[in-house]
């Protein structure tokens, strides 16, 4: 049980820091010409394994003040502070705590506990001031979704959910980080990429997708047809791979932070800058959710080829969505409501 | 037509020989060897092996059953109808049947008796009956092979090939001449390959003891090991063979073999057959709030 609350608690967190302000953000250098490798085929190549685990929150945490890149000296001291906070091996909270953080730091990826090598504050880079632009205020109908969701969520971490709706797509293993945009996540951080002459597919360790993206300049699928990783298409601006997705499928939850499938839009660009590192950029927009668009880069660290990625099965073994909904029945015998 | 006339069996006779011999005595311009590969030469990737990349499927009937099987009712007509039928098809297997064992068979029944049942209200009990598929679980190989959705081959320049199946989402990295055994098991198991000529050939081990291999309730034990073969014989087709070695389960190896056909339509790609939810009314709506 531990296990599903201490992935949406964690993943959660990551997600969604504290707001704070800021200034321009440093642009990530721009691909050399001359280092990028080559498939026998012409194709900027990506193949191999590469893990985007970091500390570096998404928006930029309050402490650090305005400051967009660190010094040497800042950022140990934020890497220390925030890996401080991440740990699940720390004993300081109490019977509680230990009980909640008995999923630890064996199950978890260390890479998480370290900032990215350019030493950002934040992964968002646009607006300057690294923080996710205001909301727009939510139609009645979305609302009203987002307000079932809510009772469903608090329904779950209660220890009483109603049904396996009531619990997320992530704990229901149907979409985790293989939904784009990737982002950054407690364990399971690797992506193998692989080519062949008119595609790249991107195949996410969690949960054992595989993205297949033309590069062929084929329509995208008809506007009837939805996908829960949607639908994406690709094509080389010099050595960037620049994919642009679209028809996600409508259910809540599908589309990242419950955008509207109607208007949002994502373009992702993976950039290879040296042998070991992918700028993995993704922008998104959506007038019926943020206010403006938004930009985040996340650097794609290679892992040692030793190193290799196994398959993550989720559903096949899901036990625990039958000890929350059996332990729910259970509960709800005895009278307890919370 | 329940028998033959005399006449007739004379008949067939006389026109097999005569085929036979004229083959015998084309064969002496220009020899025959059929079961030699074909003359067709694949196009080649930079490395110089066979280019296998595209989208295949298999149009076989062996999900239902690898041995023959008629038409078939689904497990509920009272619910589904015709609709849950199954098509009826010719064995896949080389020699027709799967070398069971005794106790083997009797288990390969029982599974059928109880293909469309799940029972999920304790860990143990979660895998012992029912058919993977009704659970939307990955169908390890060579199943997943024969599901009726296409699968493509993503074959670059790296040391490794993708096999991406539109059933489940399923994934299965084929490490090319990998000495690395199984590190645990899994639902795809360990694929790793090598090229023997034009064929790819992958050799899997460490599949989950609890894949199965169609509707019928054919099944394997934890030391299943499955050679598989990939042999291109046009640009539209290549050949499947599959050797199923399981000294726990059966008495021999079997093998199996098919075409596996090139998806031809304009734009083809695959599209998602995500079917968790698909499933879970089946597993735990009885853990539900009444």
């Amino acid at each position: 049980m531990t296990r599903w609350f201490g992935f949406l608690m964690i993943a959660g967190s990551m997600i969604f820091m504290s707001p704070a302000s800021g200034q321009a953000p440093k642009k990530a250098a721009a691909p050399s010409k001359t280092t990028v490798p080559k498939t026998p085929w012409g194709d900027p190549d990506l193949q191999g394994v590469w893990n985007d685990a970091t500390s570096t929150p998404l928006q930029r945490p309050g402490g650090v003040g305005a400051k967009d890149v660190l010094t040497d000296e800042e950022a140990e001291e934020f890497q220390q502070q925030l890996a401080h906070d991440l740990t699940r091996d720390r004993r300081d909270g109490g019977a509680d705590a230990d009980v909640n953080r008995a999923y630890n730091e064996h199950w978890m990826d260390s890479r998480r506990l370290k900032i990215t090598a350019d030493r950002r504050t934040s992964l968002v880079v646009d607006p300057p001031d690294g923080r996710i632009p205001p909301p727009v205020p939510l139609t009645p109908e979305r609302e009203k979704a987002r307000a079932a969701r809510t009772a469903a969520n608090a329904r779950f971490n209660a220890g009483l959910p109603e049904n396996y709706v009531d619990m997320s797509l992530p704990v229901r293993c149907i979409i985790r980080t293989d939904s784009p945009p990737y982002l950054p996540t407690i364990y399971n951080n690797d992506f193998q990429i692989f080519q062949s002459p008119g595609y790249v597919v991107i195949a996410p360790e969690m949960i054992h997708s595989a993205r297949v993206i033309p590069l062929d300049g084929r329509p995208h699928l008809n506007k009837n047809l939805k996908q829960w990783l949607g639908d994406s298409r690709g094509h080389w601006e010099g050595n960037t791979l620049v994919v642009e997705t679209t028809n996600f499928r409508p259910d809540d939850g599908a589309v990242y932070q419950n955008a509207s499938p109607e208007t949002f839009r994502i373009t992702e660009r993976f950039s290879r800058v040296d042998a070991k590192t992918i700028n993995y950029e993704f922008r998104v927009e959506d007038p019926k959710t943020w206010t403006k668009p938004w930009t985040a880069v996340i650097p794609w660290t290679r892992i040692d080829p030793e190193e290799q990625m196994y398959e993550y099965a989720c559903h096949e073994d899901n036990y625990d969505i039958v000890h929350f909904l059996a332990g729910a029945r259970e509960r709800e015998k005895r009278g307890e409501t919370k | 037509m329940a028998t033959m006339s005399k006449s007739s069996r004379i008949t067939i006779t006389f026109v097999a020989a005569a085929v036979a011999l004229t083959a015998l005595i084309a064969g002496q311009q220009r020899p025959a060897a059929p079961t030699s590969p074909p003359a067709y030469r694949a196009p080649r990737m930079a490395d110089g092996h066979p280019d296998l990349n595209g989208i295949w499927q298999a149009m076989v009937t062996a999900n239902w059953d690898l041995q023959d099987h008629d038409a078939q009712p689904g497990p509920h007509p009272e619910v589904m109808g015709a609709y849950g039928a199954g098509p009826a098809g010719q064995s896949v297997i080389e020699g027709g049947e799967i070398p069971y064992q005794a106790w083997a068979l009797q288990k390969k029944k029982q599974n059928f008796e109880k293909r469309a049942t799940v029972d999920v209200s304790s860990d143990k009990k979660w895998h012992e009956i029912g058919d993977p598929e009704i659970k939307c679980y990955m169908p390890g190989v060579p199943r997943v092979t024969y599901m009726p959705f296409p699968f493509q081959i993503v074959q670059g320049s790296g040391p490794a090939i993708l096999m991406a199946y539109e059933f489940a989402s399923s994934t299965r990295i084929i490490r090319m001449n990998s000495k690395q055994e199984a590190p645990t098991p899994s639902w795809m198991g360990w694929s790793r390959g090598r090229w023997e000529g034009d064929t790819l050939v992958v050799d899997v081990t460490g599949i989950r003891e609890e894949t199965w291999f169609d509707r019928a309730g054919d099944f394997h034990s934890d030391e299943l090991h499955v050679v598989e073969r990939y042999t291109p014989m046009t640009p539209y087709h290549l050949m499947y063979e599959a050797t199923i070695e399981d000294p726990k389960v059966y008495t021999r190896p079997w093998k199996i073999s098919f075409p596996l056909y090139k998806r031809m339509e304009k734009n083809i790609q695959l599209l998602e057959f995500k079917c968790v939810p698909f499933t879970e009314e089946m597993l735990y709506s009885r853990f539900s709030k009444r």
